[in-house]
């Protein structure tokens, strides 16, 4: 969205169909995920892509705090999402910010969509996502962080969430943004897919498209997430496999 | 607990109609609550409208002030969106800090104001990056019967489009003169009760819903905003139809606003 006065306007489409760091419309930021990075949470995963570093940790089922929060017939799901101060150019004041709240709370219920809650009553599980550094798309980075710490915690859900953000900029729409394509874009629209049903459980939207792009976009998000999916899923073989038996038994 | 058996009793009630195509107000999945937007509810505000969507009631007050520009746009005027969902207006709310419901809401209606351009905050610089206009849309919640954010974006856009600027009594102009609403940005919101995608619920259907979505639309057949929200799960080609839906019913709810319609 570019905002008011702005000046320095990069190019954000190159007359060869590239992109500020020279990837195509439809090409992901390189996503290398880590999980069980951490080792005191229940399940925890690393998630670098492109310049983002996300740390996701899950703490559960277990007590809920506060206690009032507790329900009867399931876990409770509770997501914070931070922003380390250092994670963007000017320092961020730390603390809990309304946009925060906001994404905290819209992943929280995209979970509550795949997580079997109801095998867990009155307990929580707590899903903590830290952004180290940030670089557009960090909400995605988080949930994908969180999903994978989720099932690294053994948390049982319906699928795994990958997520990503699409958009429009230099009047193309395209996929994953990077930071210049968030501030000087047109349009951003961060999605999280449920690859068995095919279907979203988040969904946001900033900025302008017509009905045609947002179709475009909707379906070049949905492409993104199934690559995204195929990553995640490695990180958990790479991270649970045994190595096939040695032959003789040593 | 009571409460509790009462909700759950009534969630399966809300999602067996919607298996039939009916709801418990008898409207079709399609058909809004009676819209009603009146302007001017509160002369104390620079720009007033109190919305009533069917049985919720949105006040939206605005307040314009000469104030200091962002040193990263030192040519616009600031504006800021605030909603309270104030415990008056239900039994659920209770006092204290905003909670997350309510900053969704106040984020979902500051998120369609800024990106439609609805008012063009160049227009609001005095003296570049010394003084400008900080625009407040404050949004008051008081009677919560479901679909807060159509209500509430509604209250913004008709309190907005009815607003004067105080430059007299700041002395920055000699005479008051009407605030200048560029693009007219409406949300309309849908909640899926199983396989059916409902518009405009009620405070019971929300309760019930599995999924909520919202789209905003403005008169030039852009999409400039779009919030998933509550538990659940929507295919694109849900939302493709949902987008459809919104642009058919954002043409009337903006001329309610303007009040130029009924």
């Amino acid at each position: 969205m570019g905002s008011v006065g702005a000046k320095d306007v990069p190019v954000l489409l190159s007359p060869e169909g590239l992109r500020v760091d020279g990837r195509r419309v439809n090409e992901l930021r390189p996503i290398k995920i880590t999980a069980g990075a951490l080792k005191h949470a229940d399940g925890s995963a690393f998630v670098e892509w492109g310049q983002n570093k996300v740390m996701a940790a899950v703490y559960g089922p277990r007590e809920v705090h506060p206690r009032h929060l507790q329900q009867n017939t399931k876990a409770v799901i509770q997501c914070k999402y931070n922003m380390a101060a250092f994670s963007v150019d000017e320092r961020k004041r730390p603390g809990l910010d309304r946009r925060s709240q906001e994404i905290s709370k819209v992943i929280a219920e995209a979970f509550e969509s795949v997580v079997f809650a109801e095998e867990f009553p009155r307990t929580s599980i707590d899903i903590y996502i830290e952004v180290l550094q940030a670089n557009a798309g960090t909400r995605c980075a988080g949930l994908v962080a969180a999903s994978v710490a989720l099932a690294d915690a053994g948390i049982p859900m319906a699928d795994l969430l990958p997520a990503v953000a699409v958009g429009k900029a230099g009047g193309a729409i395209i996929l994953d943004l990077k930071k210049e394509e968030d501030n000087f874009g047109e349009a951003d629209l961060p999605m999280a897919l449920v690859p068995q049903s095919g279907r979203l459980v988040l969904l946001q939207m900033e900025g302008h498209m017509t009905r045609d792009e947002l179709a475009t976009a909707l379906d070049l998000g949905v492409q993104g997430c199934r690559g995204i999916y195929e990553v995640m899923k490695q990180a958990l073989r790479d991270r649970y496999s045994v190595a096939p038996a040695a032959e003789a038994g040593a | 607990m009571s409460e509790e058996v009462t909700a759950e009793i009534l969630t399966t009630h809300v999602l067996d109609l919607a298996a039939h195509g009916k709801r418990l107000d008898d409207r079709g999945p399609d058909e809004y609550r009676k819209i009603t937007v009146e302007p001017g509810f509160v002369t104390t505000a620079d720009g007033s409208a109190l919305v009533r969507i069917g049985d919720t009631a949105v006040l939206c007050g605005i307040k314009l002030e000469p104030g200091k520009p962002f040193a990263d746009t030192p040519n616009a005027g600031v504006l800021t969106t605030n909603a309270e969902l104030i415990p008056l207006s239900s039994p659920v709310f209770e006092p204290g800090p905003p909670q997350p419901g309510a900053i969704e809401v106040s984020r979902v209606v500051d998120r369609a104001i800024r990106a439609a351009e609805t008012i063009d905050l160049t227009r609001l610089c005095v003296t570049p990056g010394e003084k400008s206009w900080v625009c407040y849309v404050d949004i008051h919640v008081l009677d919560h019967g479901g679909n807060l954010i159509d209500a509430a974006q509604l209250a913004a856009l008709g309190a907005l489009t009815h607003a004067t600027m105080p430059a007299k009594r700041f002395g920055i102009a000699e005479a008051d003169y009407p605030l200048e609403v560029v693009h007219y940005p409406v949300e309309c919101t849908f909640v899926r009760l199983g396989e059916a995608i409902v518009v405009d619920p009620t405070f019971d259907e929300e309760r019930a819903a599995q999924g909520r979505v919202t789209v905003a639309t403005d008169e030039t057949g852009r999409i400039v905003a779009m919030q998933k929200g509550l538990v659940g799960a929507f295919s694109p080609d849900d939302i493709k139809t949902t987008v459809e839906r919104a642009f058919h019913h954002g043409e009337r709810m903006r001329a309610i606003a303007r009040g130029v319609g009924a």
